[in-house]
């Protein structure tokens, strides 16, 4: 350890002052500009996520009429959307969300930029690596990119990819398209790798002195976890990707029935992944609101070790529940017997979590701040989105409501209840520390009304449709009788949708005018205890002077009656007398 | 009210489901008025006030046993209570059958083949409906499901009855229909650009019903059927690679 961060020391002598625009903007090595690379690219993905969401919504409510503003692009149809188009839409608009959004800003940026700050480490184990795995993520991302202007169009086979739809091109239509979907994943897959290895070496090896495992913030140890599962689950689905793009370019047979291959093979790999990537989504996301609800409720985190071994639970249990996925996929149904089991015991470290949630704010002194607002939106909704689950877990009712509107309804709940507000909780939490400047409030809380209100407008409706019957990836629901009754749901939804839409603009404006005339930031703007809140705002390159912070106590030390203020920093000395002088 | 609510069920084993249904329905409804009562609760006591301290705490044992031990014995138990239902309609063999179709799903199409006068299935006097399935009413019913492109996947949703049909492999399941009717099969697993709109409908018969209809559409004669068979034969599009998959397993 020494070793490592001795050669940084040795960087910051002849290297700081000398580096110019390119190696500070562009192929930056320092940690917090990748943090800030990786949350431009998800948050400009997210606009394309989102307007495709909004194409998906119009075509439910009004089925077949034209996408205003559609109308240029598809010029055959006059902004019709045709059933080959609708599902390239909704494909892309989970793949672009899950791959380049959330990902991005909650393990990319987010996890960039807490763990070298909040460990009391100068940067990443691996600088340049760190680099890479930006420069290729972005890279796989502009690939996913071209896909939308290829003959035949982007892939169509859900972000699933269920073979052996996706693996002959004649079963949709789609050549280059599905073949770009695998390229880009491939790559995303690599550039993820670099990232994870990245972070267990940096939280293993570069903890400042006296920064024990368990005086860890909770969003450290749930990045901690959260690369585990990067590094051990990414690659199945990079292998997978790999065997798709040979099934369908050097005709190998892994996934096709027709050369001897096994469509539930593909299944398999994709959900040994899909659901640990599930945990990948939502993880940091926890660990995001238990950083934010103490700083808000001025009270130490409730059950800080239950809090830390519930994440390595789920870490454990998520490589055993992938199969409730396949209940009714032809998978064994005695395999679905283990499946329930292993899925309904998940569940209990969600809700030990919730509980101690609950717990912190129990006796705390609430302040509604815009973080603490979007981490209880949080907290809210991810209960929400848990309890649903047990539906599902329960084989028997799976068997009625898989691939219907309650899954779609549930996956929403998780993340975009889940893991987008805890996005939004952290933009708003260490934009101080990041940018140096403070958002606005008032706009702020503007934005979580309209994305709380609107959300739960367009998302709760998805259960009652999804009971309905309403199948998911359906193209028009009036096609079919039994859905008939219930399609005053889908244009009410879409009304919320484009409301939904419209409060994210709030957030646009808030993001780009604080970036360049928000009120400069204090050093600790919420009065946290955490260390990169001893770092200036935002930290230089290297985030300390020529001494590191040493670490004294546990993370959440509020509101100890022993002490003057009503937070104790992790790096002030217990003796009286130093405690003052130290510092800032 | 009632359009806001599962479909009417009129399958045997869909009672059973529908009750699981309803009781997981209210252990997470009671559940999250719960969580959400207590969480506004606390959200309105302790806002911030000046001149008061929050609590110190770093937690409670015993709490933590009461939250992690109560969840678990619910969910524990709500797994005894599920794996009945289960084991009934995917494990074990399937009660003895009355009626067998074999489905052979397509792009976009329910392919429904009734065995003929002789009961058994890939002979000449087969018979082969697009997307109509007809069955008697209380009445055990076979379906050998197939898939001679991609997956499919076979979803009554009165029936409370779900099943993909694979490429490669014949997949049986059952179903006893307790009401005559006229029932949607949509497929509920993305299966191309004609996914939505793949849709079928089962007849629900009484037992008069359905001999009548047998009677002219099952054992009629042998010639015009297979001459029939072999038109739907042609017109389905260039079979892809999959097709002879068909056979396989089981």
């Amino acid at each position: 350890m020494s070793a490592i961060t001795g050669t940084a020391h040795a960087h910051t002598a002849h290297e700081h002052h000398e580096l110019g625009f390119v190696r500070t903007y562009i192929f930056s090595t320092d940690h917090k500009m990748i943090s800030r690379q990786f949350l431009f690219l998800g948050l400009l993905m997210m606009i394309l996520g989102g307007v495709l969401a909004l194409i998906v919504r119009w075509q439910l409510a009004w089925p077949e009429t034209a996408v205003p503003g559609l109308g240029s692009i598809l010029k055959e149809t006059g902004g019709i959307l045709e059933p080959s188009t609708y599902n390239m839409a909704f494909t892309m608009h989970a793949t672009i969300m899950i791959f380049f959004v959330v990902m991005p800003i909650l393990a990319g940026s987010f996890g960039n930029f807490c763990i070298p700050l909040m460990i009391g480490a100068r940067d990443m184990a691996f600088p340049f690596l760190n680099m890479l795995s930006f420069w290729v993520t972005a890279t796989a991302g502009v690939i996913m990119l071209t896909g939308f202007f290829v003959e035949g169009g982007h892939a169509a086979a859900g972000w699933t990819s269920y073979v052996p739809l996706s693996a002959v091109t004649a079963y949709t239509g789609v050549n280059w398209g599905q073949n770009i979907w695998c390229i880009s994943l491939f790559i995303m897959g690599v550039g993820s790798m670099m990232g994870s290895i990245n972070y267990i070496t940096t939280i293993i090896n570069m903890r400042a002195p006296g920064m024990h495992l368990f005086r860890m913030p909770l969003v450290v140890w749930s990045l901690f976890i959260t690369a585990v599962l990067l590094l051990l689950a990414l690659p199945v689905l990079t292998s997978g990707v790999a065997m798709l793009l040979f099934d369908r370019t050097l005709g190998t047979s892994w996934f096709r029935p027709s050369g001897g291959g096994e469509p539930l093979l593909w299944q398999h790999l994709f959900w040994y992944f899909g659901h640990p990537e599930v945990y990948i989504l939502i993880l940091p996301a926890m660990g995001i609101a238990s950083e934010i609800l103490p700083v808000f409720s001025r009270k130490p985190i409730f059950g800080y070790h239950a809090m830390a071994f519930s994440m390595i639970g789920i870490a454990f249990l998520s490589w055993i529940v992938y199969g409730h996925h396949m209940f009714v996929s032809g998978m064994n149904p005695s395999l679905g017997m283990a499946f329930m089991v292993s899925t309904m015991i998940i569940a209990v470290p969600s809700a030990i979590k919730t509980f101690n949630w609950l717990g912190t704010l129990w006796g705390g002194r609430i302040q509604f701040k815009v973080p603490m607002l979007f981490a209880l939106g949080f907290v809210s909704m991810f209960v929400i989105g848990g309890l649903s689950g047990i539906f599902m877990a329960s084989t028997p009712v799976d068997i009625y409501i898989q691939d219907t509107y309650f899954i779609v309804a549930h996956i929403h709940y998780v993340v975009f209840g889940g893991s987008i507000f805890g996005a939004f909780a952290a933009i708003y939490f260490w934009f101080p520390k990041m940018f140096g400047r403070m958002t606005n409030p008032a706009l702020g809380h503007l934005h979580f009304w309209g994305t709380f209100i609107f959300f739960n407008w367009v998302f709760f409706p998805m259960h009652i449709i999804g009971v309905g019957g309403q199948m998911r990836r359906i193209y028009n629901p009036m096609q079919y009788e039994f859905l008939q009754h219930q399609q005053h749901w889908n244009v009410f939804m879409t009304y919320g949708a484009l409301l939904l839409g419209a409060a994210q603009i709030l957030f646009a404006i808030n993001f780009l005018w604080s970036l360049f005339a928000g009120r400069k930031a204090p050093l600790n703007p919420w009065n946290s205890t955490t260390l990169e809140w001893t770092a200036a705002s935002p930290p230089p390159h290297l985030n300390w002077g020529p001494t590191l912070p040493t670490v004294y106590r546990g993370p959440y030390e509020y509101s100890d009656p022993e002490a003057a203020d009503d937070y104790l920093p992790q790096s002030q000395p217990p003796a009286r007398a130093g405690a003052r002088a130290r510092g800032h | 009210m009632l359009d806001w609510w599962l479909p009417e069920n009129v399958s045997t084993y869909g009672r059973d489901i529908d009750w699981l249904f309803h009781l997981i329905y209210y252990i997470t409804g009671i559940t999250a008025i719960l969580v959400f009562a207590t969480m506004l609760a606390f959200l309105v006591m302790y806002k911030d006030r000046p001149g008061r301290r929050a609590r110190y705490t770093h937690g409670n044992t015993t709490l933590e046993i009461v939250w992690t031990v109560v969840p678990s014995l619910i969910l524990v138990i709500l797994t005894f209570l599920s794996a009945p239902a289960w084991s009934k309609i995917k494990i074990q063999a399937p009660p003895a059958s009355d009626v067998v179709v074999q489905v052979t799903a397509k792009q976009f199409n329910w392919q429904v083949t009734y065995p003929g006068a002789d009961g058994t299935f890939g002979t000449a006097d087969d018979k082969t409906h697009l997307d109509e399935m007809h069955v008697p009413v209380n009445k055990v019913v076979h379906v050998r499901l197939r898939s001679q492109d991609v997956i499919h996947s076979f979803f009554v949703p009165q029936f409370r009855m779900k099943q993909d049909a694979v490429p490669g492999r014949e997949i049986v399941q059952w179903f006893e229909a307790t009401k005559p009717g006229k029932y949607e099969l949509p497929c509920a697993e993305l299966c191309g650009f004609g996914h939505s709109g793949m849709r079928g409908w089962i007849y629900v018969h009484t037992p008069d019903d359905y001999q009548k209809w047998a009677a002219e559409n099952l054992t009629a004669a042998v010639a015009p059927a297979a001459a029939d068979e072999k038109k739907s034969e042609e017109t389905k599009p260039a079979p892809p690679a999959a097709a002879k998959g068909g056979k396989a397993k089981r």
